[in-house]
């Protein structure tokens, strides 16, 4: 673990604050107290959010605005406001925004973080709150002619509904014509190839320039909060975090989901169990960073055979330990509340013997990779310097993961909000400086290998590790139902960055509300400001170094 | 041949008794070639023009790329190396649904793509196939309940293959798929046995009450579907 040098030669670091003392930074403002397990919560006026959003950014040094969790009570609406520091993320702090129950208007965020737009929207689709200010309050995830929002608590999920298929518009009933421009549309998805999934972008072209790009999500939307808040928190939630992030990232999604819920019910895992979480996530990560690579590859070179092929090949392999491990080769469902559910494959010796073989040809695979795409001079000309995200920027947006590293941001859960094992682990978090597509490919290439290095550990871990003290599980009751009204948010880094949940529970034993922070939704929502004014092949080139995932990005 | 050296063989009935005479005695083996065994005593293959053409269309699929959602990744390891889908004849994915002959539904669909993919669908040039891939397009799979999701492709086109899984594994994909190549060269594929949603203008919709609340918003010619989550089985 690399640690911060103590003598931080940063001279503007804002000290950390107390929450009396942020409650007394933000005066009047608070109405009253409603904490968190991981954070203090106070409650405002619904039209003071921007003055308090501002005041804890600027003030108190609040810089990530992580989520935007809205919901709705019997008696009012609610959005909060999930904060944490870049540079510090275990400090976080929530502000909780009441709204009224019959005209649930509140002030947007937005103009403090421009993060909170999608969040908003995302808020307003779902839940029906309705944010003051905001520049652009439509429908994010459903179709525009949707009735009703079905996060609400009188929605009927059986209604019937009508979708429209909006023409693809006409470029040339669109082509605009003046002195200064002369702009086309363009349609890029839902159903093409560069989209990684069911993606629909919006382009308005000038020439071979971008104008602008807007992307239109929701055609993957599959209802992933509601199906949570209907299954109960021992059994039933843990198979579909497997699907928001399905480029088998199981593992880290499950650890989300299993991070917060610990955390919820009280629940401590066994260092034991630990260390195979801790392995078995980092596979993942292989697996994820090798299928960016092969679709990033695909995207900008248009290379089928060798690079996708290559790629695809040593997902196959982590995929086979990865079965090996769980039972499946996508869809794990391998952790359950206080451990994993089953230990290591027998016999334990074939298991570790096939760990270190991939370990021991992945570093020549990765000089392969290196030697096929990123020293290649075609590639090289497509990424290098396109797609620029500087840092402000992409903090701004509350981008995280290799997208925020790939900008020079030292930012990873692992080390700066500890769980599992990794505290324990010799291993560096990789940044780059570049902001560019470029860059952002350097950052997931050199983390595999940092993955691989975490795996080698965990594995002499595992073959060390005495055999009567092999508890793969904690004890945990059979239903659990925490107490009423508890609210928690936690994240771990996931492939593709912060994955974070949000659970409020009523006393009974499934969630009241369940809330996904996805990095995805965050990440993408930075395109325009990468693709816009650039030439439309460094678009695709800068979708695909995003990595984004649509399961994530629409849940 | 005789030694006559005659440039045009104008006596029709002489070539076919020579020929046939050459074959029966064993003295050229012009035309006994395997396929001839195979085919018994003609020089011709006699076969219907459909089968012929089923036979060329089960073994030379183009497939859509297409992914939605889980399932298309192991549909990607199903092109790639290890499963490699190609072996069967079946392994070329087509960007342009213009191009392609079958389609593999791989995901979870939802609202507002399934009039994009009844869209895609109907691009495609006859004859077209469908294999639903994992449970999602058989009855909305994990996601049955979902507010927003369709319980099953069905609803939306006709499919030919289920393979059901979540996901299934490359090989039970690479199943369904040389099923559906068998039942193509036998002529079996895509009787059309439900009525999927239609792609109806809107101006055409029984005036409902869910109709009158949206007619300020959708234009008469706009295409759309409507969805009843109620009734869907
Ligand atoms: S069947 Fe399962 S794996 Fe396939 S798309 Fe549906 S949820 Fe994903």
């Amino acid at each position: 673990m690399s640690l911060e040098p103590l003598d931080s030669p940063d001279a503007d670091v804002i000290p950390d604050h107390t929450p009396e003392e942020l409650e007394a930074l933000l005066g009047d403002l608070v109405l009253a107290r409603d904490d968190h397990l991981n954070a203090p919560g106070f409650v405002i006026r619904p039209d003071t959010v921007q003055e308090t959003l501002s005041i804890l950014k600027e003030q108190a040094g609040y810089d990530h605005l992580s989520l935007v969790s809205a919901q709705e009570y019997e008696n009012r609406y609610e959005s909060i406001y999930h904060l944490k520091k870049f540079d510090d993320p275990t400090q976080e702090v929530s502000v909780v925004v009441p709204a009224d129950k019959d005209n649930p208007v509140s002030q947007s965020g937005e103009a403090v973080f421009r993060t909170a737009d999608w969040h908003e929207r995302e808020a307003y689709d779902l839940v029906g709150i309705e944010y003051d200010d905001h520049p652009d309050l439509r429908r994010i995830l459903l179709p525009e002619t949707w009735q009703g929002h079905p996060l609400s608590l009188d929605y009927d999920m059986n209604q019937p509904q009508i979708a429209a298929l909006p023409a693809h518009v006409n470029p040339i009933q669109d082509h605009h014509r003046d002195d200064e421009s002369d702009t086309m549309f363009l349609n890029i998805g839902p159903h093409h190839p560069a989209t990684h999934g069911v993606l629909h972008l919006k382009t308005v072209l000038d020439g071979e320039q971008v104008v602008d790009v807007e992307s239109d999500i929701g055609y993957l939307h599959r209802c992933e909060e509601q199906m949570a808040q209907s299954g109960t928190y021992r059994h039933q939630i843990m198979p579909y975090p497997d699907r928001w992030d399905y480029i088998s990232a199981g593992l880290l999604n499950e650890w989300a989901y299993a991070r917060a819920a610990e955390d919820l019910a009280d629940i401590e895992v066994p260092e034991y169990a630990q260390v195979i979480r801790t392995m078995g996530a980092e596979m993942c990560r292989i697996a994820a960073h090798m299928l960016a690579l092969a679709t990033f590859a695909l995207d900008v070179n248009g290379d089928f055979t060798a690079t996708f092929m290559y790629a695809i090949n040593d997902r196959e392999r982590v995929q086979n330990l990865l079965e090996d491990l769980t039972g499946q080769r996508l869809m794990f469902n391998y952790f359950r509340l206080g451990g994993v559910v089953w230990d290591l494959p027998e016999p334990r010796e074939e298991f570790f013997s096939k760990t270190r073989d991939f370990l021991d040809q992945l570093p020549g695979n990765i000089e392969e990779y290196h030697n096929l795409v990123t020293s290649n001079e075609i590639f090289q000309m497509r990424t290098i310097d396109t797609g620029i995200l500087p840092p402000e920027v992409a903090k701004n947006y509350g981008a995280t993961g290799p997208v925020l590293r790939g900008s020079g941001v030292d930012y990873d859960l692992r080390r700066d909000d500890p769980y599992g094992y990794y505290d324990e682990l010799d291993w560096d978090v990789i940044t780059e400086d570049g902001c560019d597509n470029y860059s952002r490919l350097l950052v997931r290439m050199q983390e595999v290998e940092e993955s691989a290095k975490i795996i080698g550990q965990c594995v002499d871990l595992l073959e060390d590790w005495p055999e009567d003290e092999r508890t793969i599980q904690a004890n945990v009751p059979r239903t659990l139902r925490p107490d009423d009204d508890t609210e928690v948010y936690r994240a771990v880094e996931a492939a593709k960055g912060e994955l974070g949940i949000y659970i409020r529970s009523d006393g009974t034993d499934k969630p009241a509300r369940f809330k996904i922070r996805s990095p995805c939704f965050s990440n993408l929502q930075t395109l325009p400001e990468m693709a816009n004014g650039e030439y439309i092949p460094d678009v695709i080139a800068a979708l695909g170094s995003l990595d984004i995932v649509l399961g994530e990005v629409d849940r | 041949m005789s030694s006559e050296q005659q440039p045009f063989i104008t006596d029709e009935s002489r070539v076919v008794t020579e020929t046939r005479d050459s074959r029966m005695t064993g003295q050229g083996d012009r035309f006994n070639s395997r396929l001839r065994e195979a085919f018994g005593s003609s020089p011709f293959i006699l076969t219907k023009f459909d089968k012929f053409l089923n036979w060329c269309r089960g073994s030379s699929m183009f497939m859509l790329q297409f992914g939605i959602a889980c399932c298309s990744i192991e549909m990607m390891h199903t092109y790639a190396v290890k499963h490699d889908l190609d072996r069967f004849g079946s392994g070329v994915p087509r960007a342009s649904p213009r191009q392609a002959d079958v389609m593999i539904v791989p995901g979870t669909i939802v609202s507002k793509f399934a009039p994009r993919m009844k869209r895609v669908y109907d691009q495609m040039p006859e004859p077209k196939f469908v294999v639903g891939m994992g449970s999602c397009t058989i009855s909305g799979g994990p996601f049955q309940e979902g507010y927003n999701v369709i319980k099953g492709a069905e609803e939306v086109i006709p499919m030919d293959i289920h393979v059901p899984g979540c996901p299934p594994r490359p090989e039970a994909l690479v199943y369904g798929v040389v099923k559906l190549q068998e039942r193509v060269a036998n002529g079996e594929a895509a009787p059309v046995t439900v009525k999927p949603y239609e792609l109806e203008q809107f101006g055409d919709l029984e005036r409902d009450e869910l109709v009158e609340a949206l007619v300020d918003q959708i234009d008469e010619d706009e295409l759309v579907m409507r969805y009843n989550f109620a009734d869907s089985p």
